[in-house]
């Protein structure tokens, strides 16, 4: 079962990435997300985390931001899910 | 189509004529789209296009105006500030005798004022700033220097800055971090458009359906 924000990261990088319904279903923890799929300069990760800050109703700060946490698909998820419930 | 002009103000007291895309066939009802703004306005240009296309096939005229600093523009962006876009896209409502406005995300914050209209995906002056700063923090960084976005924020206002590309002046960092989107536009909400926003990709995409979708729209609003 996934969480609420599993599905609204889902739908965000659906959006950011312009994938058809449902390709995200594919992601797994291991997907790599930065460095891999080559739509994802400095502009289109600046936009994606400023509409997880709005749909997820979090703040992230700029030193949050690492190589790391873009690296797969996990790493984005786990950040996503400390930061709502510290929120 | 046609690519016509407008005498645009600009601060100094001069004018110039910027370009405009137009479909005029004398119709009674005229669209001003005012774009989107930064690399926003180069994402959204082709749905921009598309709907145009459309709605001149329904007879309905509509002007797409270039803002002065942007695209084939000679005015330099970094002398200009929110308020003079404002001055523009006014400029160009009256030039053209526009009847309706269409602004899209950051085209909200420079609506004329008087006319009837809609607004699509209106974001606020500090969220853009915000996501550009971002931007020039994460490649700066990939560039191995390390910048703070707020450090940056508040140096653009007193000095303006330089962000993906836009030279920035003082005046525009600050009129963006409080420019709120025209509140007196009808929304129109994506769930109408079906499919997900365009200027969220990473890679620049067209959609013809939701092209259909909002020309179908606003041909019926406007018709009435």
């Amino acid at each position: 079962m996934r969480s609420h924000t599993d599905k609204q990261l889902r739908r965000i990088l659906t959006d950011v990435l312009g994938l058809k319904p449902g390709q995200a279903d594919d992601f797994g923890a291991d997907t790599g997300l930065f460095g891999h799929l080559p739509e994802l300069d400095s502009m289109a990760v600046a936009g994606l985390l400023t509409e997880m800050e709005d749909r997820l109703d979090i703040v992230i700060e700029d030193d949050e931001v690492d190589g790391e946490l873009l690296e797969t698909y996990g790493n984005l998820l786990a950040f996503a899910e400390a930061k709502r419930e510290a929120a | 189509m046609n690519v016509t002009s407008y005498p645009c103000p600009l601060p100094d007291g001069s004018s110039a004529e910027e370009y405009a895309l137009a479909f005029k066939r004398g119709a009674a009802q005229r669209l001003l789209i005012i774009p989107a703004l930064f690399d926003e306005g180069h994402r959204m240009r082709r749905l921009c296009i598309d709907v145009m296309r459309r709605l001149d096939g329904s007879g309905i005229d509509c002007i797409l105006p270039d803002l002065p600093g942007t695209n084939e523009s000679k005015a330099d962006l970094g002398t200009l500030a929110l308020a003079d876009w404002a001055a523009a896209a006014s400029a160009a409502a009256s030039h053209f005798g526009a009847t309706h406005v269409l602004a899209i995300r950051g085209g909200g914050l420079v609506v004329p004022a008087g006319l009837p209209g809609w607004r699509y995906g209106p974001v606020k002056g500090a969220s853009l700033l915000r996501t550009l700063i971002r931007a020039r923090v994460l490649s700066s960084r990939d560039a191995g220097r390390e910048e703070n976005g707020e450090g940056l924020l508040i140096e653009a206002q007193e000095h303006g800055i330089e962000l993906a590309g836009y030279r920035l002046s003082a005046a525009m960092v600050q009129q963006m971090q409080a420019a709120q989107p025209n509140a007196e536009l009808a929304e129109i909400e994506q769930d109408l458009l079906g499919g997900s926003p365009l200027w969220l990709r990473a890679e620049p995409d067209a959609d013809a359906a939701q092209a259909d979708a909002l020309a179908a729209y606003l041909t019926m609003a406007i018709r009435g």
